[in-house]
């Protein structure tokens, strides 16, 4: 009740929060990742435009590592809408996998993936991808639990689709600008796709790749071992340190 | 339309506070977005109003401020114009957001407490 003159009018009573309203999905996220880094999994967030060439991606990497003799075990969780089309090009090609089938839902969320954990042996994995819903707006706000993340961009996309899409690209640490075999063909100008890569990202770093001819799957490959490290390193191998800035939460809930 | 889930993300959180400190009502909710959230104000808003009604938030009202992106040097502090490579010229340094800037936060209720 109202103590100030008693006049029986319920009090309003300030609560100060300050939580992020992304709470219970980064809990979520938070144990996610403590499962992959307790298992040495570098955990992968792919994302990208439907028709991007996530999924040519994958396959090339199973390619390219089976040819460069990488010891790696590979494996994917794929969202997909309505089908299974994606996990089966990625059986298919080696890389043991399960789609999510999201439904209407225009992004992957941590409760999602952590579901679709129990049905896919990711601890018998060295590099698990996560295939997001094909979109470049909301995947880039739901952290899962990766160690990092990837956005595909195809030389069709156009030049200024990081200047449209600011929140994805800021939010990546990689960009993989795919199809790069088409370029002969189109009026794309990467280097103006690389300017306007500086402009969302502090620390822009992208790849030019066609998962088509091979060009720029080496330096994938590359990077991927690169992020591997700190894993490797949890095996007893070379520990280097993770430069980039998303944390690796320990706490629990 | 993620704005939707986060509006019932948002209304479970609230209602859960309610809850734990017996309010018969909420009376209003601060939040803070930030303009690299990934969130539309307006379709945010939207679906608070579809998704309140029949909650503990059915009478609350919303105050949502938002939070402008400013890129700054972490060094030298020189803030950058929008559009601008996001590197500092003088110190080599990558830019660095403001707080708030990629952010949802839930900053405070007012809950009308018996």
């Amino acid at each position: 009740m109202c103590q100030t003159c008693g006049c029986g009018d319920p009090e309003l009573v300030p609560v100060e929060l300050h939580e992020k309203i992304l709470a219970e999905n980064d809990r979520t996220a938070r144990h996610n990742r403590e499962h992959f880094v307790g298992a040495g999994v570098l955990a992968v967030n792919v994302m990208g435009s439907p028709g991007s060439g996530k999924t040519a991606l994958l396959e090339a990497t199973a390619r390219a590592a089976a040819a460069a003799k990488k010891a790696w075990r590979l494996g994917a969780v794929s969202a997909d809408l309505a089908t299974d089309h994606d996990a089966r090009r990625l059986a298919a090609a080696g890389i043991p996998s399960r789609s999510i089938t999201t439904g209407q839902a225009c992004h992957l969320d941590a409760e999602l993936v952590h579901r679709a954990l129990h049905d896919v042996p990711w601890r018998e994995t060295d590099v698990f991808f996560i295939e997001n819903v094909g979109n470049l707006v909301c995947p880039a706000i739901y952290d899962l639990g990766q160690a990092a993340n990837v956005a595909v961009l195809s030389v069709t996309e156009g030049e200024d689709k990081p200047l449209k899409y600011p929140v994805m690209f800021q939010a990546v640490d990689l960009v993989v600008v795919t199809k790069c075999d088409l370029v002969p063909h189109l009026d794309v100008d990467l280097a103006k796709l690389q300017d306007a890569l500086a402009r969302v990202m502090p620390a822009p770093r992208a790849i030019e790749l066609s998962a088509k001819t091979g060009k720029g799957v080496d330096a994938w490959i590359a990077w991927l071992e690169e992020q591997r490290a700190p894993f490797v390193g949890a095996e007893g191998g070379h520990a280097h340190a993770h430069g980039h800035g998303h944390g690796h939460g320990h706490g629990h809930g | 339309m993620h704005e939707y889930s986060l509006i019932q993300a948002l209304i479970a959180r609230v209602g859960d506070e309610a809850r734990r400190r017996s309010a018969t009502r909420v009376h209003a909710i601060r939040v803070s977005l930030g303009a690299l959230s990934g969130v539309e104000p307006d379709l945010f808003t939207s679906a608070w109003e579809l998704a309140r009604a029949g909650t503990t938030c059915a009478e609350a009202e919303l105050r949502l401020e938002r939070i402008e992106a400013v890129w700054s040097c972490p060094r030298c502090k020189k803030v950058f114009a929008p559009g601008d490579v996001l590197r500092c010229a003088d110190c080599r340094e990558p830019a660095a957001l403001n707080d708030g800037a990629d952010a949802l936060t839930l900053d405070q209720l007012e809950l009308e407490v018996p």
